[in-house]
């Protein structure tokens, strides 16, 4: 710990079992919800500083996670084609967008329509 | 989002630094800037977290607040609460742990004799607020040699795996029965070796029987001496007097210098009992550490249901916590020169603060201390022994475990309404049985007439400790070991 010292013993203690921070931020044994950031300009808060956990390990995502984000996420229109009617696998080669976001298809209107 | 807002803990200051002694865990930690803003700023009430950025933002960054809060929550001294801005939600309740087995038993305290050569008037065991009637009782006066025996079997048998035991011999004065107590060391030392478990002996004593050979004996015998003395003649003669209403200063302090010089091979300590007519701390202090040359010196209030002549008052509480501030300030100069200082209040609570240990019950009474009476029948403690309403058993025949479990269960802390909401109860938890039977009628209840003392005392060894810990954290090593029942 960087701001807290623990002085006596037992304090010494409690930081030796509390060291795995990030699994005691949240409630005990539950599954992790999908990641949706806290805030965006629709809901009136100042955004960004702070994880759902109210931590800081999952902001820093790669600028590709906000397709999905704006996408699936929010309402906020991003521009990217409508999977519902007629791009439903625009996505389906990019498993983890950090990584794979070069797969994803680029989406064209259909000109002979 | 939900708001954070701070748990339980006491903040006091020492050395230029803040520091928090978390509760119920008897935690210690000291704060940083940005630590200590953020518990000033909760204090006002719960917070979001975004608005304590955004509060602190002046200050620290963001990212620093967060890292901040996470450490706080991490040790509990702050904690997200219900989704509801008009307070914070209850506290979980603690689980209340009983031992599900017997705990071995560390010490047994002995009352070799219920009879006393002085006649103070405050005691416990013989004034006005005697729970057994040792006068007029169905008890022997003194402990035959066979109880002793028994009784020493019995320290051994339930000392169970551990690999140490403990004897204090107590009375009445329990000089008055030397011989009994001679013959129970020799017999204990003999058995202890057959089972293969150390055992070693203390006794308390008014002094005024320590002939040069009993001095001679306890010296070789390493036995523990604490001697009951109420310091310089007149605070001694008030109360601690023979039949004849003579004092025993002029008896007792000769011997005490004889003992003092011969018996080096154990700390000696003085035990002093303070009334409203004898309360002068630093004096009393003065006179038995630096005069008689006792090692160390402790202090306590006189037992006694309230009204009593010699009862300290509210008020009087007030001005004793004003001189044992005064002594403990000389204990911390002291200590920062590595300087030997007397006062084991201090001591004591030093210890305990510096373990953290978390108390469910006050004492060791009836699970790792136990006392037996002049026919060999055990109680909670020496105070209790041969009260049928606090025994537990006999040493013949052993304890009764389901009577223990019942005095366990029905002894929690959590079952002390009363502290509940007192930051203190780590420490206390709500003080001596003996005590509260004598002032309330019952074992159960808390000590409500001493909880601004114990607080007010518990602050001043905090800030004692942090300002060792800062300034000199080598001397606290010295605690580092468990710390031993006290028998007075």
């Amino acid at each position: 710990m960087k701001h807290l010292t623990a002085i006596n013993r037992k304090a010494a203690r409690m930081e030796e079992v509390t060291k795995d921070v990030v699994a005691l931020q949240g409630p005990p044994q539950q599954p992790e919800p999908p990641h949706i950031p806290n805030g965006c300009s629709l809901v009136f808060s100042p955004g960004w500083e702070a994880d759902r956990n109210g931590g800081t390990a999952g902001l820093c995502q790669p600028v590709e996670r906000d397709l999905f984000d704006c996408h699936m996420g929010c309402f906020w229109p991003a521009q990217v084609p409508d999977q519902l009617n007629h791009a439903p696998d625009w996505t389906a080669k990019c498993a983890a967008a950090q990584k794979d976001w070069r797969k994803i298809d680029l989406v064209f209107p259909d000109e002979k329509k | 989002m939900s708001l954070l807002g701070l748990r339980e803990f006491h903040a006091f200051d020492a050395a230029g630094r803040r520091y928090l002694y978390l509760v119920p865990s008897a935690a210690v930690f000291a704060l940083d800037d940005c630590s200590e803003a953020i518990v000033e700023r909760l204090g006002e009430g719960p917070r979001a977290l975004t608005d304590l950025a955004h509060d602190l933002a002046s200050r620290f960054d963001a990212v620093e607040v967060t890292d901040t809060i996470a450490e706080l929550q991490r040790v509990r001294v702050v904690g997200e609460m219900a989704d509801k801005p008009e307070g914070l939600s209850p506290p979980v309740p603690l689980p209340k742990i009983v031992p599900l087995r017997p705990v071995p038993l560390q010490t047994l305290v002995i009352n070799v004799t219920n009879q006393c050569n002085l006649a103070c008037t405050y005691c416990y065991e013989y004034g006005e607020d005697k729970i057994v009637d040792t006068t007029n009782g169905q008890q022997p006066k003194f402990m035959s040699e066979e109880t002793a025996r028994e009784s020493v079997d019995f320290a051994l048998r339930e000392a169970r795996d551990s690999t140490h035991a403990h004897i204090t011999f107590f009375g009445g004065e329990t000089l008055m029965n030397f011989p009994v107590l001679k013959s129970a060391i020799a017999y204990a030392r003999q058995r202890a070796a057959e089972v293969g478990k150390e055992i070693d002996f203390s006794l308390t004593t008014n002094a005024t029987l320590l002939r040069p050979d009993v001095i001679e004996f306890l010296a070789n015998e390493r036995v523990g001496v604490t001697i009951s003395i109420d310091g310089p003649e007149d605070l001694q003669d008030k109360f601690r007097v023979f039949n004849n209403g003579a004092g025993s200063y002029a008896v007792a302090a000769p011997k005490i210098k004889a003992l003092l010089a011969r018996h080096r091979s154990r700390p000696i300590g003085a035990r002093v009992t303070l009334t409203k007519q004898t309360m002068d701390v630093a004096r009393i202090y003065r006179h038995l550490f630096d005069e008689l040359g006792f090692w160390e010196v402790g202090f306590a209030p006189v037992t006694t249901a309230p009204g009593r002549d010699y009862a300290i008052s509210d008020g009087g509480f007030d001005h004793l916590l004003g001189q044992f501030r005064a002594l403990a300030a000389d204990y911390l100069e002291a200590s920062l020169q590595n300087r030997h200082h007397g006062f084991s209040n201090v001591r004591e609570t030093l210890q305990e603060i510096h373990q953290g240990h978390a108390k469910a019950y006050p004492c060791g009474a009836g699970i790792g201390l136990m006392g037996v009476s002049t026919d060999g029948r055990v109680a909670l403690c020496h105070r209790f022994a041969g009260s049928d309403e606090h025994g537990l058993g006999t040493v013949r025949d052993g304890v009764s475990w389901e009577k223990q479990q019942a005095f366990l269960d029905t002894h929690h802390v959590s079952n002390k309404t009363d502290c509940q909401t007192c930051w203190a109860r780590p420490i206390c938890a709500g003080g001596c049985y003996h005590e509260a039977n004598t002032r309330y009628g019952s074992t159960q209840a808390p000590n409500l007439h001493y909880c601004e003392w114990i607080r007010g005392w518990t602050h001043t060894c905090l800030e004692i400790y942090g300002e060792l810990a800062e300034k000199n954290p080598a001397f606290l090593a010295q605690f580092d070991n468990e710390p031993t029942e006290k028998v007075s």
